[in-house]
């Protein structure tokens, strides 16, 4: 994709996705952060659109503003101290340099690495997605499938009551 | 598409002649920036004019109303304009003027955000819609997915409306839309995944040209889909049997509880917005879309796309007129214990047939034999479903305990008529 239209939405995508993920950072209130981290989802996938990779665009809203995001809303909503908002912790030294150190290493491996320009479309289908999937890929496909099941049961084990324990016993 | 509809600008069986016209024509006398700008442009207000404008204000708004009220045995709006038909337009007309209050406790930001978010998904809903053969504003390849990716949207501002409202009422609201929509999801997805697994694309228009090929709706294919799509798709619109994000017998208004003015009449023309877009969707995937054996040469197919669309929402119209609101804890078993094991059924059953179909190379008329095996089918399982998890039918109206015990009306003396 080339044109006019793909420099202004890629600036535009651009700051918006960098200015919500800064106010992620910044923002107090815990409730505003999800919502703007859903912001910045939504402009990741922007960037896919961009790349011409439209199934991994649509996954990225499907997964993770579609469900992912939610998910957080009910765990904000769930917990009690949700109204004390975010604090200055003893942690945020630390997580300054962590986050100094992962930046660097990205951007040695953004001026490092030689990037091959594709002349035309790489035309990455879903089909062909679909087909690595389930023929090279298959194994770990079904093992990441296996472990999604084995963290549901578990989810399910962790909340159960005693009570209820008792009513399939009997 | 056929021989029979021709590529002058003036046939209307394809709009697209005319927009093609205009963006030559642009292209020959300004620069090539112009059209890029002016064919989105111009398709919206295409779009603005033979849909949304006769849809969602004359159906949305006054036929919903009307066709509700006929079936409560009331009038419905009647008195501005003839037949009451300027009504919508009354009705904007007093909410611009009302005031939009903001509670002061609430979260002003959240609250004021929620009706933009709200909005926005409903236009962009459209966009992979195929209104004819060459109708479209954008075929994708995985339009499929960009709807579903897209209707996730508006639960979060209706989220972001319950918590910033700050009221109790609104949180439970928005708590119950996104339980809702969570549950409802799942046998949503399963329902529309039969149909991709069977056409063997996720592109809108090509659903569309694989029912026309084997002249055979998707809705006789696959019943069960289609029933466990419109059940879904209406609770997670929120239309009344499953309206308990805004029950006001339970919660006053839910979500929506804290807002006025225009700012709640975005959700609610949106929210017939969003039934409209479901609507649309139905008819694309399941009723065949803008094609209709043959008849679309004949008829403009973006006429038989719209009409469709409209014989659909007006089933969503039916069962709000008509059906009592359901419990929540009622509605959340539904989901799980019976849409989603169907929905399993529908999937394994569909597959099965692609693959035996594919496999065996056999005729296309063979889908016609499926369709029929499928009905069987889906019945048989719905019915023997429901006995396993016990719901019986009930024998209503049952007569009251104590005109039972009476044996019966009595007839008051000297009257004529009455009792029984």
């Amino acid at each position: 994709m080339d044109g006019a239209g793909v420099g202004i939405a890629f600036w535009a995508l651009a700051f918006v996705t960098l200015g919500a993920a800064g106010g992620v950072m910044v923002s107090r209130n815990l409730l505003h952060a999800v919502l703007l981290l859903i912001v910045t989802f939504i402009g990741v996938a922007g960037f896919f659109v961009l790349l011409s990779a439209e199934f991994i665009a649509m996954a990225q809203i499907v997964i993770y503003v579609g469900a992912i995001a939610v998910l957080m809303l009910f765990a904000i909503v769930l917990t009690p101290r949700t109204i004390r908002d975010n604090s200055e912790t003893a942690m945020v030294g630390p997580a300054i340099l962590l986050g100094i150190a992962l930046g660097t290493v990205f951007l040695f491996v953004i001026y490092d690495t030689e990037w091959a320009v594709v002349a035309s479309d790489p035309a990455l289908s879903a089909e062909d997605l679909g087909k690595a999937l389930l023929s090279t890929w298959v194994l770990p496909f079904e093992i990441a499938s296996v472990l999604l099941t084995a963290a549901l049961v578990g989810a399910i084990m962790l909340v159960r009551t005693s009570e209820e324990e008792a009513e399939d016993d009997a | 598409m056929g021989p029979l509809v021709t590529d002058h600008w003036y046939d209307l069986r394809d709009l697209s002649n005319i927009s093609r016209e205009i963006l030559e024509g642009i292209d020959k006398v300004a620069p090539s920036e112009v059209a890029y700008i002016v064919a989105p442009v111009l398709g919206f207000v295409a779009f603005f004019l033979i849909f949304v404008l006769p849809s969602q204000l004359i159906v949305g708004v006054y036929g919903e109303r009307r066709i509700i009220g006929r079936m409560q045995a009331r009038r419905g709006p009647n008195r501005v304009g003839p037949f009451g038909l300027l009504q919508p337009i009354a009705d904007a007309i007093k909410l611009l003027q009302k005031e939009a209050l903001t509670p002061k406790t609430a979260d002003r930001a959240i609250m004021w955000a929620a009706p933009i978010f709200f909005v926005a998904p409903a236009v962009l809903l459209f966009a992979t819609i195929p209104f004819g053969p060459r109708m479209i504003f954008a075929d994708i390849p995985v339009a499929l997915i960009y709807f579903i990716a897209i209707s996730a949207l508006p639960v979060l501002a209706a989220f972001m409306a319950g918590w910033g409202s700050n009221n109790k009422y609104s949180l439970y609201g928005a708590m119950r839309v996104v339980a809702m929509s969570v549950s409802y999801e799942v046998p949503l997805v399963l329902s529309l995944l039969a149909v991709v697994v069977f056409s063997s694309t996720m592109s809108l228009q090509g659903i569309v040209l694989f029912q026309a090929d084997v002249n055979l709706w998707l809705v006789f294919m696959m019943p069960l889909a289609f029933l466990i799509y419109f059940i879904s798709v209406s609770a997670e619109l929120n239309r009344t049997p499953t309206d308990i994000a805004e029950a006001e017998s339970e919660i006053v208004a839910g979500y929506l509880t804290e807002y006025s003015g225009m700012k709640w009449g975005l959700f609610y023309g949106m929210d017939i917005g969003y039934a409209l877009a479901a609507s649309a969707f139905a008819a694309t995937v399941f009723l065949g879309g803008w094609s209709m054996w043959g008849l679309e040469e004949w008829v403009p197919p973006w006429m038989i796309f719209i009409a469709k669309t409209h014989l659909f929402y007006f089933v969503f119209i039916w069962t709000r007129g008509t059906l009592p609101r359901l419990r929540i804890d009622q509605l959340m078993a539904f989901a799980w214990k019976f849409l989603l094991p169907l929905a399993v059924f529908n999937l394994f059953l569909v597959s099965l047939e692609r693959l035996l179909w594919v496999e065996n190379d056999i005729g296309d008329g063979i889908v016609f034999a499926f369709a029929a095996g499928n009905l069987v089918a889906s019945a048989a399982a719905a019915y023997l479903w429901a006995r396993l998890l016990g719901y019986r039918p009930e024998r209503i109206p049952t007569k009251p305990r104590l005109v039972r015990e009476a044996g019966g009306y009595v007839p008051v003396e000297g009257q004529t008529g009455g009792g029984e």
